[in-house]
C-alpha cells in the first residue's frame, strides 16, 4: 500500500504564506476530503501533496521518502492527479485521453503493451465510457467529460488518487455520479482517495476522514461526525448553521443560516 | 469505423490508427506530382517522357537543366518547407496556441537581422558562403534570448510568446536600420533573402541542408511522444510523470533548430510555419504521428509550388518563392478560417 503525509509543510505564493508548518497523515485505503472556506489553503495543500508546488520548508512524504527526491515518473505510478478544470488537447478522443494515463508505464520502446490496452479498456468500462471511446472530448457533456478525466486517472492505475474539486461545475445528478464512481473505486479497488470538495453535506456522506483547514492550518480532522458540528462549522466558515442527522444516510447534515443574522 | 491496430514485437509496441494515413498518402502523392511539375516546367518545358529521358541522362543539355538547375532548387525548397512546417507544429504544441509560428519566438527576426548584418558588413570579405550559418546562428541566438528572458522558475507558454513578439519587434528595427543605411547592392540581395528564395540552389547547399535536416529529424523521432503531450496543462503533465520544463526547453530548441536551418538555406519564408501545421490539423484531426507527417508534406508542397509559380508565372522574371507562399497561401488560409467560422 501507499501512504502519503505532509511534514511541517510551509509554502505559499510570492511572499504570502498559505500553509504554515502543516503536518498531516492521510489514512490508507480511505476517502479523505479537504474542506474549508475559499483561500484557506486546501487546494494549495492538494497541489503540494501532488508535488506540483515546491515547499518552502518541510516536505511531503510518499511511501516514507520525500516526494521531491523521487523521479516524477516513479511518483506517477503511485499517485494520479486530477486538477481543477483540466484542459484537453484539441481534437483528442476519449480513448486517446485515457491512454495518456498510461504514460508513466510506457517507454520509447513500449508505447502500447497488452497491459496498456487492457488497463485502458478496463478504465473505459469502469467509467461507463466505452460507447463514447471514439468521441472527441470537447463534444462530451460536463459529466461525461469529468468521467473521462477520472478514467485517465484510473488507467494510470495508481493506489493513490488526488482530485481537486472534481464536482465543481456539475449539476447535482452529475456530482452524485462522479462521487459514486470514486466511492466504488475506493470500495472495490482499495484506492486511497484524497479530494477537495465544497459541498459539506456530500463531503460528509462520502468521506471516511474529513480534514478542515482554516488559515493554512488544520483546524480539525476526523470522521464527519467528529468534525462537522455546529461549533466547528462556525469556526471554519464563520457561518451559523444547524447540524442534524441525515434521515437516510445518518451522516451530519448541515443547514446553513445567513452569515450575519443567524439565530 | 476506426481501424486501430497494435504492433507488438517483443518489448516493442505501438498503436496504429490507420485511417489518417490515407490522407497523408494522398498528400504525399500530390507532393510527388508537384516536384515532378517543378522538374518539368520552366523556360524549357518538358513533357513527362522528355523529363524521364533527361533524368536518365544527366550529361545531356536537358539533363543538365533538370539535374543542376531544377532538382537542387526543388529539393532545397521541399526541405526548407518541411522543416518550417515541423517547427511550426512543434511550437504550436509547446505554446498551446494555433497562432504560434517560428516568427513568434523570434526565429525569423533573429535570422533576418543576422543575415542582413552579414550581407552588410561581412559578405564583402568572406563572400556569401557563410550566409546560411550566420542566419542559423542568428535564429538560435534570438530564441535563446527569448527563452532566457521568459525564465522565471521555469517558462510559461504565454511569457514565451510575449517575449518573442517583443524581441522580434526590436530585431525588425535593427534589420530595417541596417537595410536603410547600407549601399543599394547590399539592400537588393538582402531583400531577396528576406522575401525567401531558393534561387540558384546548388547541390552543395542541398547536401548541407539535408545533413542538418536529417539530424533534426533523428532528434525529433524520440521526442515525438513528448511533443504530443505538450498541450496538456502543466499540472496534468506532471501528474502523469512528465518533466515539463525539461521537455519544453528541448522541444523549443528543436523547433528553433528546424526553423533556423530552413530560413538559413531558404530565406525568410516563415509563413509556411504558421499555415502548414494548421492545415495538417484540419486534414488529420487528433494529435499523432500522421498529423506531424502531414504538416511536413504540406509545408514542402507549399514552398515547392510557390517557387514553381515564382519562376514560371512571370517568365523571364524569376521571383522569390516567399512572395507566392504569402500571396497564394494567405487568401487560402483566410478562406479556410472564414468557412470554419460559418
Amino acid at each position: 500500500m501507499t501512504t502519503i503525509a505532509a511534514h511541517e509543510l510551509t509554502l505559499g505564493y510570492q511572499r504570502r504564506t498559505i500553509l504554515d508548518a502543516l503536518s498531516l497523515t492521510l489514512p490508507e485505503g480511505r476517502i479523505s476530503v479537504l474542506v474549508g472556506s475559499n483561500g484557506c489553503g486546501k487546494s494549495t495543500l492538494l497541489k503540494a501533496l501532488a508535488r506540483l508546488l515546491l515547499p518552502w520548508q518541510g516536505n511531503v512524504i510518499l511511501d516514507g521518502r520525500d516526494i521531491q527526491r523521487q523521479p516524477t515518473r516513479a511518483v506517477a505510478r503511485l499517485l494520479s492527479l486530477l486538477p481543477q478544470q483540466p484542459m484537453a488537447p484539441e481534437g483528442i478522443t476519449v480513448r486517446q485521453l485515457v491512454t495518456l494515463g498510461r504514460h508513466p508505464h510506457q517507454s520509447w520502446l513500449a508505447q502500447w503493451s497488452e497491459q496498456d490496452e487492457r488497463k485502458v479498456e478496463q478504465a473505459l468500462t469502469r467509467t461507463e465510457l466505452s460507447e463514447f471511446a471514439e468521441r472527441r472530448v470537447e463534444t462530451l457533456s460536463g459529466g461525461q467529460r469529468q468521467r473521462a478525466w477520472i478514467a485517465m486517472a484510473v488507467a494510470q492505475d495508481t493506489p493513490l488518487m488526488l482530485l481537486d474539486e472534481p464536482t465543481s461545475f456539475l449539476d447535482l445528478a452529475h456530482q452524485m455520479e462522479v462521487l459514486e464512481l470514486l466511492a466504488s473505486l475506493n470500495r472495490e479497488s482499495g484506492k486511497t482517495i484524497v479530494m477537495v470538495l465544497h459541498d459539506l453535506n456530500l463531503a460528509c456522506r462520502y468521506a471516511d476522514h474529513i480534514v478542515a483547514l482554516r488559515d493554512g492550518r488544520i483546524h480539525a480532522q476526523g470522521t464527519p461526525h467528529e468534525v462537522i458540528t455546529r461549533q466547528r462549522v462556525k469556526e471554519i466558515f464563520q457561518l451559523d448553521c444547524q447540524v442534524i442527522d441525515d434521515p437516510y444516510f445518518h451522516t451530519p447534515l448541515c443547514i446553513p443560516f445567513a452569515r450575519r443574522e443567524g439565530r | 469505423m476506426i481501424e486501430t491496430g497494435a504492433l507488438r514485437i517483443g518489448g516493442f509496441s505501438r498503436v496504429f490508427v490507420w485511417r489518417p494515413w490515407r490522407r497523408v498518402a494522398i498528400a504525399s502523392l500530390l507532393l510527388g506530382l508537384a516536384i515532378g511539375a517543378c522538374l518539368s516546367l520552366g523556360k524549357v518545358p518538358l513533357a513527362p517522357l522528355e523529363l524521364a529521358a533527361a533524368l536518365s541522362a544527366p550529361g545531356s543539355d536537358l539533363g543538365l537543366i533538370v539535374w543542376q538547375l531544377r532538382l537542387p532548387r526543388t529539393l532545397l525548397g521541399a526541405m526548407a518547407g518541411g522543416a518550417l512546417a515541423l517547427s511550426g507544429w512543434l511550437l504550436q504544441q509547446v505554446v498551446r496556441n494555433p497562432l504560434a509560428s517560428p516568427d513568434t519566438l523570434g526565429v525569423t527576426g533573429g535570422a533576418s537581422a543576422a543575415a542582413v548584418g552579414y550581407l552588410a558588413f561581412l559578405a564583402g570579405t568572406f563572400g556569401s558562403a557563410w550566409l546560411p550559418l550566420a542566419a542559423a546562428s542568428g535564429s538560435l541566438t534570438a530564441v535563446g534570448l527569448v527563452y532566457a528572458l521568459s525564465w522565471q522558475q521555469g517558462v510559461t507558454p504565454l511569457r514565451l510568446v510575449l517575449m518573442g513578439i517583443g524581441l522580434s519587434a526590436m530585431l525588425a528595427a535593427v534589420t530595417m536600420f541596417m537595410l536603410a543605411s547600407s549601399p543599394l547592392s547590399t539592400t537588393l540581395s538582402a531583400y531577396v533573402w528576406l522575401t525567401g528564395s531558393v534561387y540558384g540552389g546548388n547541390w552543395t547547399e542541398v547536401s548541407q541542408l539535408a545533413s542538418w535536416f536529417v539530424s533534426a529529424l533523428l532528434v525529433m523521432v524520440p521526442l515525438t511522444r513528448f511533443a504530443l503531450l505538450a498541450p496538456l496543462d502543466d499540472a496534468l503533465a506532471v501528474g502523469i510523470g512528465v518533466r515539463v520544463q525539461l521537455l519544453r526547453g528541448a522541444l523549443t530548441l528543436l523547433a528553433a533548430g528546424l526553423a533556423g536551418i530552413a530560413v538559413a538555406w531558404g530565406g525568410a519564408i516563415a509563413f509556411v510555419g504558421l499555415v502548414a501545421p494548421h492545415l495538417a490539423r484540419r486534414l488529420v484531426r487528433g494529435p499523432g504521428a500522421a498529423q506531424i507527417v502531414m504538416a511536413g508534406v504540406i509545408g514542402s508542397a507549399m514552398v515547392v509550388l510557390a517557387d514553381l509559380l515564382g519562376r514560371t508565372l512571370f517568365l523571364p522574371l524569376d521571383l522569390p518563392a516567399g512572395i507566392f507562399v504569402a500571396a497564394v497561401g494567405a487568401p487560402f488560409f483566410l478562406g479556410l478560417l472564414i468557412r470554419q467560422v460559418r
